[in-house]
């Protein structure tokens, strides 16, 4: 399968003039269509936390949405507990993307820092986060993006770490690049950091992006603008945070993540699993 | 421990897509295998992906958790560096070109007596802006099934698309329909109904 098989997806064709293969729409057409859905949800007086899956601005989720509500189960016993993850899984050094390839990669080394928390504020300990992005340059190590950016042979964009006791993360990064995609005509995605976060109950899972504060390429973004709720898309941006900045050496941020309640009535000894 | 929610004192953080290029990044060397192939109790998993007009999903990546076969929740870390005799319930497999999933794992037990075995299942796709979860019951124990509090809230021709498939050779077969005919049934819990 080619990507011209494909339709609008986040790979790149480098074509600058609109070609046959180039996405019809116009960042004015998917502008109109953004702002008509968040009218619609501002009137609505609704409370929204999540993204919307049908979102039709994003236009690889028009058929990859369920029609039906999403079905009420009450959890079960396996659906209480989360795999585990310890030192056997995870090399300390693994949270550390400048330092994988044996030479310095391009770019704004940056160090991004936070605690998991569930939905009553209980650190989540000892548990996988992993992260993945493009470069500084806006390009990934895969081979199915063609965004003719330079590919970083000291950067691979991919780290993982386990929390603290606190719930705790860290890593040291390059600050990744915006990049383009094929949604619609001259789409560009706002740099973000892919993250992959478990809980203490398997249904806590979640992947999400984080951003950087004060993008320009929010508004125009319909992935970020899926979330339908300002205050909500606020909550993948992540703060620039001086004292994790380093002394001629790195720049802080810091991102908290809550990820939904546990369905567990917790116990003194289950807090300290 | 009970099932009661708990009341979330901080909103959740929204979840994203996780896009076209996780490839590279998640799925690792014998994610897909709870168990070495040639395990005496191996069992296949496997099944495609589809979208709203039937096309194979080819950029989608799929997780388990489940009981082991007698039923206990595994507690053991390794999933990521698999040892090959620790049982850790979790596994990760992207699909392939067109769209199909392998696991081998074995079949959960029920974890309480009488309760209907089943597997969940975490979908991720690109173009999928939040995960998706269900479950994969094993089809044997008519009864259990019968008893199912969930299957039994759902409609004859939704609750089969729960009910994974045992071919001959033992596999058992599970396609996921994100949309359309026999859209599978996706799952919401309390703490993600606050």
């Amino acid at each position: 399968m080619t990507d011209q098989d494909q339709g609008p997806e986040e790979s790149f064709v480098h074509l600058t003039p609109k070609g046959p293969d180039d996405a019809a729409d116009t960042q004015s057409d998917l502008d109109r269509e953004m702002a008509r859905i968040s009218e619609d949800y501002t009137a609505s007086g609704r409370t929204e936390t999540q993204p919307r899956l049908d979102y039709a601005p994003y236009r690889s989720s028009i058929l990859r949405h369920p029609t039906k509500d999403l079905h009420h189960a009450d959890p079960e016993t396996i659906e209480l507990h989360a795999p585990a993850f310890g030192e056997r899984d995870v090399h300390r050094l693994e949270s550390d993307l400048t330092i994988q390839s044996g030479g310095e990669p391009i770019g704004e080394r940056i160090k991004i820092r936070g605690r998991v928390l569930d939905g009553d504020g209980r650190p989540v300990r000892n548990q996988l986060v992993e992260i993945w992005q493009a470069n500084a340059a806006g390009r990934y190590i895969h081979k199915r993006d063609q965004h003719p950016a330079p590919i970083d042979p000291n950067f691979t964009g991919v780290g993982r770490c386990l929390t603290g006791d606190d719930g705790s993360y860290e890593f040291v990064t390059i600050k990744p690049g915006p990049y383009p995609w094929k949604n619609h005509h001259n789409a560009w995605r706002p740099a973000h950091v892919h993250f992959s976060l478990f809980g203490t109950d398997f249904t806590q899972r979640m992947i999400t992006q984080m951003y950087f504060p004060s993008d320009p390429l929010f508004a125009l973004d319909p992935i970020f603008q899926s979330i339908v709720d300002p205050k909500a898309r606020q909550r993948l941006v992540a703060e620039y945070d001086h004292d994790a900045s380093e002394h001629e050496w790195l720049l802080g941020y810091t991102w908290d993540i809550v990820l939904s309640g546990s369905n567990r009535t917790w116990t003194e000894g289950d807090s300290n699993v | 421990m009970s099932e009661t929610p708990a009341t979330p004192a901080l909103p959740a953080t929204p979840g994203q897509t996780i896009g076209p290029f996780f490839g590279y990044a998640l799925p690792y060397d014998k994610g897909e295998l709870l168990v070495p192939l040639g395990h005496p109790q191996a069992v296949r998993l496997h099944g495609t992906v589809t979208d709203g007009h039937g096309e194979h999903v080819p950029d989608a990546m799929l997780e388990i958790w489940q009981a082991d076969g007698n039923g206990k929740v595994p507690t053991a870390t390794g999933s990521l560096v698999r040892d090959g005799y620790t049982f850790t319930g979790f596994g990760r497999a992207s699909v392939d070109n067109e769209g199909h999933y392998t696991f081998t794992t074995v079949d959960p037990g029920p974890t309480e007596p009488g309760k209907a075995p089943f597997i969940t299942l975490t979908i991720f796709a690109r173009g999928l802006l939040n995960r998706l979860f269900t479950r994969i019951y094993l089809p044997e124990d008519a009864e259990a099934l019968a008893g199912d509090p969930l299957l039994g809230s759902l409609p004859e021709d939704r609750r089969r698309t729960l009910i994974a498939e045992r071919e001959a050779d033992g596999s058992l077969r599970f396609d996921i329909r994100m949309q359309g005919e026999d859209e599978t049934v996706f799952l919401t819990y309390p703490n993600l109904e606050q």
